[in-house]
């Protein structure tokens, strides 16, 4: 039967992990799925977790008090929805939401960040994991920010 | 390949504008239409996937706009044109019935008999799909002579999808994999939001055997390049075609000159291997 530690292993996010680092993630680990429509979490919640995406697609979105939302970004199968810092407790910004039926793994980041503080090998770990991520992130809305495609 | 048949001391399709008249006219989205052109007498020239013409909107001005039609359809010239400009924005008011000045095909295109025998992706961004679609046209009426074809494409919104239709029909094809994203969009839309080099990491690529077509803005295709070469794609595969100022298109003004290359007769499709240190120095 495929466990959730098998789950987590096979995730891009954790490719070269180490066993025992792994396990170590695993015990903060818990399997979740949402409907189509329905919120991963909302802009202003605490970011007490952050999410590794199975199956099935999210929507980043921002909306003025009042407005529509404007979608800036699609996660997909492979890919982490997280928070600006995902190792020191913060809010979301933007409402996550699941356009497709959506299959992922929530990480509880106090949990991770405990042992992060107690293992600084697993802080290092981590943290470059997330890195590069939020790099091309930056990246990506630098690129979406020139608006590139000529006279409006 | 491509090359207009012409010599600057041999005065003929490629220095007098041909007239042609407007057959159809189909607005894409705001301020970008695409024209199908008939010579007013004779036949049209054949083109290579990649080539352009030079439109001239009588009493205005000449353009560069690449051919964006099925090169096996042998009545018409299509062009897809941006309004951004004196004669862009002429030649994009024309009605059915007017007429225009034609001159090409000018340049090289895509390289399609190299392309043969490998998986080919397709990256195109805004209206750099126009120069792609005839392209695109050609391998799928010979479907059998490439591998994996993947088609990735980017826009800024979704009230901005070049050929929309057409890629959705692309797109139920078995035998290609088509992925649109768009920069921004309303909840309502259920594809990808983003820039195009994020598909890039997602679609599945043979490093060793993929030639790479790219067109768009020229800083959408650097950032390509980039997400090309992070997942190990050699720049001898990849191919860009690029749009500089163009008066002569013959090779004789050197409006489009790019370093030692002039783009309207060495380009305007460009192996990135061939140009990755002028791409990199931003007086070129
Ligand atoms: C090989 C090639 C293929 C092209 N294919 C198409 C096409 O399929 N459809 C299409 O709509 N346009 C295409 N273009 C661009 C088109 O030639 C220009 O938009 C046009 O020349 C603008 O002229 P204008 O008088 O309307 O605008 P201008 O008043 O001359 O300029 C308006 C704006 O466009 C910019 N511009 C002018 N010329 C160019 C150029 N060559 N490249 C990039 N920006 C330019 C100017 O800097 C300015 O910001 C192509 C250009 C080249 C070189
Ligand atoms: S446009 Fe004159 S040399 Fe290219």
């Amino acid at each position: 039967m495929e466990t959730l530690e098998h789950i987590l292993a096979a995730h891009p996010f954790c490719s070269g992990l180490a066993p025992e680092r792994l396990r170590l993630l695993y015990g903060c680990a818990r399997n979740c799925r949402f409907d189509a429509g329905q919120c991963l979490h909302r802009a202003c919640e605490g970011a007490d977790k952050f999410f590794l995406i199975r199956h099935g697609r999210v929507a980043l979105e921002i909306a003025e008090p009042g407005g529509t939302p404007f979608m800036f970004a699609t996660l997909e199968e492979g890919e982490i929805v997280f928070a600006g810092e995902p190792m020191s407790p913060c809010s979301w910004l933007f409402d996550a939401r699941a356009i497709e039926p959506t299959q992922a793994i929530s990480i509880d980041t106090a949990c991770l960040r405990g042992k992060c503080e107690r293992d600084y090998r697993l802080g290092y770990e981590m943290m470059s994991r997330f890195l590069p991520i939020l790099a091309k992130r930056l990246h990506a809305a630098r690129l979406q920010l020139l608006d590139v495609y000529g006279k409006r | 390949m491509g090359n207009a048949n012409v010599t600057a001391d041999a005065p003929g399709p490629g220095q007098t504008p041909q007239r042609y008249d407007v057959v159809r006219r189909q607005r894409e989205f705001a301020n970008t239409v695409t024209l199908a052109l008939k010579p007013h007498a004779g036949v049209r020239p054949t083109f290579t996937p990649g080539q352009f013409n030079m439109l001239y909107a009588f009493g205005v001005g000449e353009a560069a706009v690449s051919v964006s039609g099925d090169p096996a359809d042998a009545n018409t010239f299509i062009h897809t044109i941006r309004d951004v400009g004196a004669v862009s924005g002429a030649l994009a008011r024309l009605a059915v019935g007017a007429s225009v000045g034609v001159r090409g095909p000018f340049g090289r295109g895509w390289p399609m008999q190299a392309a043969i025998g490998t998986d080919v992706l397709i990256i195109a961004g805004g209206l750099g799909l126009a120069p792609l679609r005839p392209a695109i046209l050609d391998i799928f009426a010979h479907r059998r002579r490439y591998g994996r074809v993947s088609i990735l494409f980017g826009c800024r919104h979704p009230k901005e999808m070049l050929f929309c239709r057409e890629l959705r029909r692309w797109s139920r094809r078995v035998n290609v994999d088509v992925q649109v994203t768009v920069d921004h969009a309303d909840i309502g839309w259920h594809a990808h939001v983003g820039v195009v080099p994020t598909l890039i990491a997602r679609v599945a690529l043979d490093t060793r055997a993929t030639t790479v077509f790219v067109c768009g803005p020229e800083v959408m295709m650097r950032f390509s390049i980039n997400a090309l070469q992070d997942r190990g794609l050699p720049a001898r595969r990849i191919y860009l075609s690029m749009e500089r100022n163009m008066k002569c298109a013959i090779g004789l003004c050197g409006h489009c000159q790019f370093a030692s290359a002039f783009v309207c007769k060495d380009g305007p499709v460009m192996c990135y291997e061939k140009i990755a240190d002028m791409l990199a120095v931003p007086e070129i």
